[in-house]
């Protein structure tokens, strides 16, 4: 089936604001149901190479998810997401945090506050993810350590280019 | 000579420190140890890195740090792939989670 859904990110970086929005083909319901229950999470949540892997999940205003970024090598970094307001279907706001495997928060690392909303369109489902950070620090580093990793996957994939252009 | 993003990353060992220096601050003994090449090559490969404003040097105490400098990758806004992909990546993943509830 061709997807033609595509994210849209808009970066707002002197208000600290990144606004990540995308259509789903699927009733409102059962996105919710991907983004607040924790088997499904696991499923999706990382973004390749990584895995999500929950180590807790308590899914309630003051509530936490306790979680892992599981990589190739099985290096796990662990973050946890507490959960601010919930309103069924329509919202969800939390504060998204590093810790350690037993949730101890990393204060050295950037914390960025997630307000993400769910609307009913023709084909589906809209999303958008409104992510900000109250340092502007933060957020910087946020964009880095997605920089990174991408940069170093991006490299070993040119690498390749170049290796197959030697080649001919 | 060009000095811009593209000159930087053009050679695999210059690629190799920008990798590395991302993540941490590095003195150049540090970075030279990583590599077979001599001590004087890789100052070069540092030196063009620094001229191409991908690094910066700070001075502590007796040694200089190399540290990676985000803003001048952030000018072109390309160097924000990455984060766009980790969330297509989710999101596509996202995708079969939704056709599989819906198929059962």
């Amino acid at each position: 089936m061709e997807n033609k859904n595509q994210a849209q990110i808009v970066k707002d970086l002197p208000n600290k604001k990144i606004t990540i929005t995308r259509n789903f083909n699927g009733p409102v319901d059962q996105v919710w149901k991907a983004w607040t229950d924790s088997k499904l999470l696991d499923l999706w949540w990382g973004p390749e190479p990584w895995r999500a892997e929950t180590k807790s999940f308590e899914f309630k205003e003051g509530g936490h998810w306790l979680y892992a970024m599981v990589g190739p090598n099985g290096d796990r970094h662990w973050a946890k997401v507490i959960y601010k307001k919930i309103d069924a279907n329509k919202s969800l706001q939390s504060s998204d945090v590093f810790s350690d495997e037993n949730g101890n928060v990393d204060n050295e690392m950037p914390k960025t506050d997630w307000f993400i909303r769910f609307e009913a369109i023709a084909t589906g489902t809209r999303v958008t993810v409104e992510l900000s950070a109250a340092k502007q620090s933060d957020l910087e580093k946020l964009l880095e350590m997605g920089f990174e990793e991408g940069f170093n996957m991006g490299l070993s994939q040119l690498d390749r280019v170049l290796a197959g252009q030697v080649k001919k | 000579m060009r000095r811009d993003v593209f000159q930087a990353i053009a050679d695999p060992t210059r690629r190799t420190i920008l990798g590395m220096i991302a993540s941490k601050a590095m003195t150049p003994n540090d970075i030279a140890e990583n590599f077979k090449s001599s001590r004087q090559a890789v100052s070069k490969h540092i030196k063009i890195l620094t001229e191409c404003q991908l690094l910066e040097q700070e001075q502590q105490g007796r040694e200089i740090f190399y540290h990676f400098n985000p803003k001048k990758m952030k000018e072109v806004d390309k160097w924000l792939d990455p984060f766009r992909k980790n969330w297509e990546s989710r999101f596509s993943k996202l995708d079969k989670v939704l056709a599989q509830i819906k198929n059962k």
